[in-house]
């Protein structure tokens, strides 16, 4: 039985630190980064994480939340929010797939992508329908090369039995203890070798050798793939790595490196999905995954992969941007300087856990209720129905509202509360069925503020972090429905 | 129906500390001062009080809870003390609680107390806390200005104003309200300032500028009541009773049902409706004389003006720039400068709105008395956000009027 790609999302945060306002911040110090400072690298709102930008993919690929059928979530990171607290049941539980599930953290290597693949790819021949989400947000060191080169974004595909979109062809590991760079414990920064070593003794040694046990594996010559995936930031690999292996020239697909940065190990799904989104029938995919070795994965798009194309992908998510150049914003919310945040920001975020699990259905997958007698639905879900005329009492049904369209009934920009990146915009969510919440609103570009009756969609967010204790509380916050292909400009 | 609370009180005496940064008190120093002048205006001993009321909202930055802070600052002789605490409402509910106690009979003379000390957080505006274990959880990242502001987006949709209209209206609730404060020596903010100055100032929280927000102060203030019998055995005339006792509070239609626009208070339109009628007042804008509404923002200000029933619904604008609600205007509004001038300690501000009524249907304001003769004053205080809050609305009046 075949086993193949079924689904696929992607996703990108909006904002694009320009590579120029960080390289002109830091020249000064390290001329060489001019070198490094041209296009853009994507960069996650102060609410995201690699939890986050891995639900928004998986939403993706899945068509919505609370879908049916799904036996597992594989998430793959190597920037996990949490040591230990179960990344993967965090998705899980927003993506509202139920418990019974096998949840899992892949983690620990740059290859943790393909490797959640690979694995996904072998449950899938004993009939699991398996998610696979890869989500990445690096942190680096201000002034350092991988702060340019870096991105942030994630990537999901839905994999089972059956051909699917993509059929996989066949797959191999070359498995090394190759260690071009790493992070001890308690680490919060990389540690890095010398780029040339890197390329010659790692990925031109180690790639060709997982690349041609994959060809023979699958089948094909190397001169029938029509998209090489491969996941590096570093320039003019990719061709030498082609040219090495028999590639043609043509298949070497964009890193994404002028748009988006590398985005760790998400960075083989999001290329595998991007490359899935321009594929046609009959298209040979090869991706790989470099980190303590080299996973090399072929598929072939089926003809189903022409009604499997997601709603953005990567390229709806590149093609929605807004350009940032203020270095000193990134640097703030991402804890590299120490900012001066105002007494406000002190207020114990203390998160009690009884009180989450109790709640967890409406805070982590934003299920409110639907009254049986009367119809209204309501957030939160309640005792006593919300409807004036109504009043019943316990007659709620679970009702999601993470997919409903919802509008804009009042808000503000608020420069008084603390917000890691203020003003902090807020306002009461009308949804389009029915019910409410007064709810913080994201991704609000301050150049064009918000206006009442404006669309809305929910996404997954952090909505506070505990700084003294190391937690993170999660909730849904709206954001306004950007269309595809939209530039935001300014800010 | 009930018979309502309509000439059954008199207000015997009433005290209010002067309202500011007032960097050398404690929240005990300021209750003593409230009550040591309406001990005096009363004329009564502290042994003739019978039970007490105490308000506070936001102990934990001062006195901490129960009644106990209050026996002890006045050292009350082992009288019943209730420390209640409603939001920002919390002095109307101590004035209401010592009310009631004097109609029901169980008490011939109860005092009601309201304090905050709000400057010892080391920062301006108002304590940033928990709303909440499961509140903290889901609720948006709000502020008052911000939860506020959001009447100006919600108005402005309904009535199709534009901002700039909307924003100039506010202006001059703040130019009013500060022109009126600089005629108070108790107030907290007693500086005139111009619309050039409300327009061009920092923002907080769209819309809202600085000027559209009001002061947050340290003070106290302070009633005593009684029947209108023992008033008078006590040797007062021209008694100043109670007219009407309202108070309204959300139960989750607004923040959770789509049949609020968001534009206006249900609470405020509910209980000043109960109020008018309890008080016998048939049309509020010919027959109320003065009101002192909850201003904590331009804004309040504002629509509340039309949930009082005192402007048209959408006609708000047009009273504000007529000078309507001007100190000179048919219906002054916050003459004594308001929350916005002359401050806003939480507990203390329900007894603020009354201790102004007092004295002005007394004649004894001083430079911001008004020329004829106030009969029906009108406190609105109002404590949450728009969208979920408690809103109390209270009618004094001239006895027998």
């Amino acid at each position: 039985m075949s086993v193949g790609i079924h689904a696929f999302g992607g996703y990108v945060p909006i904002q694009r630190l320009q590579r120029k306002a960080i390289a002109d911040a830091n020249a000064w110090f390290n001329p060489g980064l001019r070198g490094l400072g041209k296009g853009e690298r994507s960069i996650c709102n102060w609410d995201e994480d690699s939890v986050t930008m891995a639900v928004e993919a998986a939403r993706e690929a899945l068509g919505g939340t609370g879908v049916d059928g799904i036996d597992a979530v594989y998430f793959a990171s190597t920037t996990l929010p949490f040591q230990d607290r179960q990344n993967a049941g965090i998705i899980a539980e927003a993506l509202h797939l139920g418990s019974d599930l096998l949840t899992m953290d892949i983690a620990g290597s740059q290859r943790a992508g393909t490797t959640a693949l690979t694995a996904a790819l072998k449950a899938a021949t004993g009939g699991d329908r398996v998610v696979v989400a890869g989500g990445e947000k690096r942190r680096t060191k201000s002034a350092s090369p991988m702060e340019l080169t870096a991105g942030d974004g994630a990537g999901a595909v839905v994999v089972a039995e059956g051909d699917g979109a993509a059929k996989l062809l066949g797959r191999a590991t070359h498995a090394v203890d190759f260690v071009d760079h790493y992070r001890g414990q308690d680490e919060a920064f990389d540690y890095v070798w010398e780029e040339r070593w890197i390329r010659d003794e790692g990925y031109l040694k180690i790639i060709p050798i997982a690349i041609a046990a994959a060809l023979e594996a699958a089948g094909v010559t190397a001169a029938d793939i029509t998209h090489f995936c491969l996941p590096l930031a570093a320039a003019r690999v990719a061709g030498m790595i082609a040219k090495k292996c028999g590639l043609s020239d043509e298949s070497v697909r964009d890193n994404l490196q002028g748009k988006l940065g590398e985005a760790g190990s998400a960075q083989p799904l999001i290329m595998l999905v991007h490359a899935l989104e321009d594929a046609k029938p009959g298209d040979k995919i090869l991706v790989t995954g470099f980190g303590q070795g080299c996973d090399a994965l072929i598929f072939e798009a089926t003809d189903a992969i022409n009604d499997a194309k997601p709603a953005n992908g990567i390229s709806g998510h590149l093609a929605r941007r807004r350009e940032e150049t203020n270095y000193n914003r990134f640097l703030g919310v991402n804890n590299l300087v120490t900012m001066e945040q105002g007494l406000r920001s002190e207020v114990d975020k203390q998160t009690g856990l009884t009180t989450l699990y109790r709640n967890k259905e409406m805070l982590l997958s934003l299920i409110g209720g639907k009254c049986s007698e009367c119809g209204t639905l309501q957030y939160p879900k309640t005792n006593v129905c919300a409807n004036p005329n109504c009043g019943a009492v316990n007659s709620q049904e679970d009702q999601p509202f993470s997919e409903m369209p919802a509008k804009l009934n009042s808000f503000t920009a608020d420069s008084l509360t603390f917000s890691p990146d203020p003003p902090a915009f807020y306002g009461m969510v009308q949804f389009e069925d029915g019910g409410r919440s007064m709810l913080d609103v994201t991704d609000v570009d301050p150049a064009v503020g918000l206006e009442v009756g404006q669309p809305l969609r929910m996404v997954f967010r952090i909505k506070e972090f505990d700084t003294k204790r190391g937690f993170r509380r999660y909730f849904w916050k709206a954001t306004p429905v950007t269309e595809l292909g939209t530039t935001q400009e300014g800010a | 129906m009930a018979s309502g609370i309509k000439d059954k009180v008199a207000i015997l005496g009433m005290g209010c500390s002067k309202f500011g940064e007032r960097w050398n008190d404690n929240a005990e120093d300021l209750m003593l001062e409230a009550f040591t002048e309406a001990l005096e205006d009363a004329g009564i001993e502290k042994g003739q009080i019978d039970a007490a009321w105490f308000a506070t909202a936001i102990e934990e930055q001062h006195v901490g809870k129960s009644g106990i802070p209050l026996a002890m600052a006045l050292r009350l002789p082992y009288i019943p003390v209730t420390r209640v605490e409603n939001y920002c409402a919390s002095g109307s509910e101590a004035f209401r609680g010592a009310v009631y106690a004097v109609a029901s009979g169980a008490a011939d003379i109860a005092l009601a107390v309201g304090v905050e000390k709000l400057k010892d957080t080391g920062y301006g505006g108002l304590p940033q806390r928990s709303r909440g274990a499961l509140n903290d959880q889901f609720w948006s990242n709000n502020s008052a200005p911000g939860s506020f502001a959001q009447l100006a987006s919600a108005y402005q949709a309904k009535h199709n104003v534009s901002r700039d209209d909307l924003k100039r209206a506010m202006a001059h609730i703040s130019v009013k309200s500060h022109a009126n404060g600089a005629k108070n020596p108790k107030a907290h903010l007693q500086k005139a300032i111009d619309e050039d100055r409300v327009m061009n100032a920092p923002m907080i929280a769209e819309p809202l500028g600085l000027f559209d927000c009001c002061g947050v102060s340290d003070g106290s203030a302070c009633a005593i009541v009684t029947t209108p019998e023992i008033a008078k055995s006590l040797g007062k005339t021209d008694l100043i009773t109670v007219k009407a006792l309202q108070l309204s509070v959300s139960n989750g239609t607004e923040a959770q049902h789509n049949s609020w626009d968001g534009s206006y208070f249900m609470t405020t339109r509910v209980a000043a409706g109960k109020a008018y009628e309890e008080a016998g007042i048939k049309n509020a804008r010919e027959e109320v004389s003065l009101v002192e509404v909850h201003d904590c923002f331009s804004v309040t200000e504002l629509v509340t003006m039309e949930d009082l029933q005192l402007s048209p619904e959408g006609g708000a604008i047009t009273d504000i720039m007529d000078g309507f609600y001007d100190a000179d205007g048919q219906v002054p509004c916050q003459i004594d400068g308001g929350l916005k001038c002359f401050g806003h300690p939480i507990g203390a501000s329900g007894l603020r709105m009354l201790y102004e009524m007092y004295l002005q249907m007394q004649g004894r304001a001083g430079p911001r008395q008004r020329e004829d003769n106030p009969v029906f004053g009108v406190t609105h205080n109002l404590g949450g956000f728009p969208h979920q809050n408690v809103c109390a609305v209270c009618v004094v009046g001239q006895d027998g009027a």
